[in-house]
């Protein structure tokens, strides 16, 4: 195995969650999308250790990290997107205008 | 080269697992049904520990399992039941013009292939499927990793908290009366 084929699987992961963090207006489905792009991260930072070989394996604890992050950033995103629906009514992003001048 | 590469059965694997993830990515960004989208972001973390566990990074592998599919998934599957976002396909989820989206995440393909590929070429990967033992991860982790460790696990506890806080519906002083606390 190359490195590359991960790297290339880990952007393409990427770019489809860049995707759908522009192509969609549910504020769930744009938590999805970046959770998309935390795994193309991830494979990246799991591909250069097994590439690099360090003695700590810090690609691996690097990825932990940003799992315990991800999972920490869920919680608060889906918390706001529960507040913002309980006072607008609608999780859509292109209907929270509130401070649009 | 490609011959060569095709003979390794790893590189089976790795098509097959990478094409099951590529599948259920792109689904969960186009899935006009929330709740497809959220199990198909299951298919996608599942191949994407089956690739860590490829890589040999079995502790890290497990670790996506048990926080995104038990955890972040159910979590998911939570708010979409309490945003009450349509589970059916009356409202659009996704914005009318995408051709924009299109444009920007293709560029951003190429610009990251084309880094990828002139930055490593063929690079190979060192002794996979040696396996990294738990132990030595674990002592990385509560030894030359302490700190960022004990941080870490602060800011899981300050979002935990800071959820709850946003989440919770604040009582109205009429319901405050009845239940008789201040």
């Amino acid at each position: 195995m190359i490195l590359n084929q991960f790297l290339l699987l880990a952007a393409l992961l990427f770019s489809l969650g860049v995707y759908g963090l522009l192509a969609r207006r549910n504020a769930v489905m744009i938590l999805l999308a970046i959770e998309l792009m935390l795994a193309g991260v991830n494979i990246n930072l799991i591909a250069f250790e097994a590439a690099i070989r360090t003695q700590l394996a810090v690609g691996q604890i690097f990825a932990v990290f940003v799992i315990t992050v991800a999972a920490a950033e869920v919680g608060i995103g889906l918390a706001i997107v529960l507040m913002i629906f309980r006072n607008r009514r609608s999780a859509n992003v292109d209907e929270l205008n509130l401070m649009k001048w | 080269m490609l011959v060569e590469w095709l003979q390794q059965p790893e590189n089976w694997v790795f098509l097959v697992v990478g094409l099951v993830v590529l599948v259920s990515a792109f689904r969960v960004v186009t899935s006009q049904n929330v709740v497809h989208a959220a199990l198909f972001l299951v298919a996608t973390l599942a191949g994407t520990a089956a690739l860590f566990l490829l890589l040999s990074a079995e502790f890290v592998a497990w670790v996506l399992v048990l926080v995104y599919i038990g955890a972040v998934i159910v979590l998911f599957l939570f708010g979409i039941m309490i945003t009450r976002a349509p589970t059916g396909r009356e409202v659009a989820l996704d914005h009318t013009r995408k051709s924009f989206a299109v444009v920007v995440s293709a560029a951003l393909f190429v610009v990251m292939a084309w880094a990828s590929v002139e930055g490593f070429g063929t690079q190979p990967l060192i002794d996979v499927g040696q396996g990294t033992s738990t132990a030595v991860v674990g002592e990385a982790l509560l030894g030359r990793f302490v700190v960022p460790f004990e941080v870490v696990s602060f800011v899981l506890l300050a979002a935990l908290i800071g959820g709850i806080t946003l989440a919770r519906r604040d009582l109205t002083p009429l319901e405050e009366e009845e239940r008789g606390t201040v």
